[in-house]
């Protein structure tokens, strides 16, 4: 384990990270980027740990299923049973 | 959610036909129940959250203006609804409006640590899922709002600004401390469980 040592293109990268990695940065910055993830290897690092710490918590998580008994009582307080076979 | 209510009528709606307000319920309560799981971290907590968001939502169709999508309407309430429910719990809580949000993301001390090669029988243990879990949880509220919103919902930018009433500069300012608080967190755990690995 290591701490980052920072440089101008490190703390550049660090800014635009969250657009960096949903697709949202303008093409002239993303290049500049990549090419300094290329050369930088705790840049690297940072980046696709956070893509993956992102995606794990995505796979941890439940799908959007309301569990059934609770999906009962909520039909049931909004006076919505007569549709709760549908 | 959006594309599963295209075919739900807002006129049926806001004309109080229940049919269709059942229709939203089962098209939508699914990822409300979720979002106010994830924000109170407890089930009866976001049972109550839901059932008050169509409650509320019920109530107020007939003022809907359509400035925001149905979908990111709801989100709002329950998002309001748990909130509210945070700030009863603990008092000093701040808004999720409210904050230096706008600072520059911290630089020093990042942990930087390749965990990614670990196998992912390690990276999604239950004991790794459980750590995971609390460090969202620890996250300060207006942050942890908007990570959910953007990460596990998948709400633009833009949806995200509507949904929680904040400007789309501010979203992004919180995703990314959102998600850089998190890396470091989970970059210090594997980091130690590798380190512990090393030692056998």
């Amino acid at each position: 384990m290591s701490e980052h040592q920072q440089s101008p293109q490190c703390q550049q990268l660090l800014g635009s990270l969250s657009d960096y990695i949903d697709g949202e940065l303008q093409a002239e910055l993303c290049a500049e980027l990549e090419a300094h993830i290329q050369d930088c290897d705790n840049c690297r690092i940072v980046v696709n740990t956070m893509r993956k710490t992102i995606e794990l918590y995505q796979q941890t998580n439940p799908p959007a299923e309301l569990p059934g008994e609770i999906r009962e009582r909520l039909f049931f307080k909004l006076h919505l049973e007569d549709y709760l076979k549908e | 959610m959006n594309e599963m209510l295209d075919s739900i009528s807002l006129e049926a709606l806001k004309a109080g036909d229940r049919e269709t307000f059942a229709r939203l319920v089962d098209e939508t309560s699914g990822h409300i129940y979720r979002v106010a799981f994830q924000i109170l971290g407890n089930a009866q907590d976001a049972e109550d959250v839901l059932q008050e968001t169509y409650l509320k939502a019920f109530n107020s169709l007939a003022d809907f203006e359509g400035r925001s999508s149905l979908s990111t309407w709801l989100y709002r309430i329950a998002i309001n609804e748990a909130l509210m429910l945070v700030r009863k719990r603990k008092p000093q809580t701040i808004s999720v409006d409210e904050g230096q949000a706008e600072d520059d993301p911290d630089s020093e001390g990042m942990e930087i640590v390749n965990w990614c090669c670990l196998p992912e029988g390690e990276l999604l243990s239950s004991e790794a899922r459980q750590f995971l879990d609390q460090a969202v949880q620890n996250l300060p509220d207006s942050l942890r709002v908007v990570f959910i919103m953007r990460d596990l919902e998948g709400l633009s930018i833009q949806e995200t600004s509507q949904a929680l009433g904040l400007s789309e500069s501010n979203v992004k300012v919180r995703l990314l401390r959102a998600r850089l608080n998190l890396r470091q967190e989970v970059s210090a755990y594997f980091g130690g469980k590798m380190q512990e690995e090393a030692r056998r």
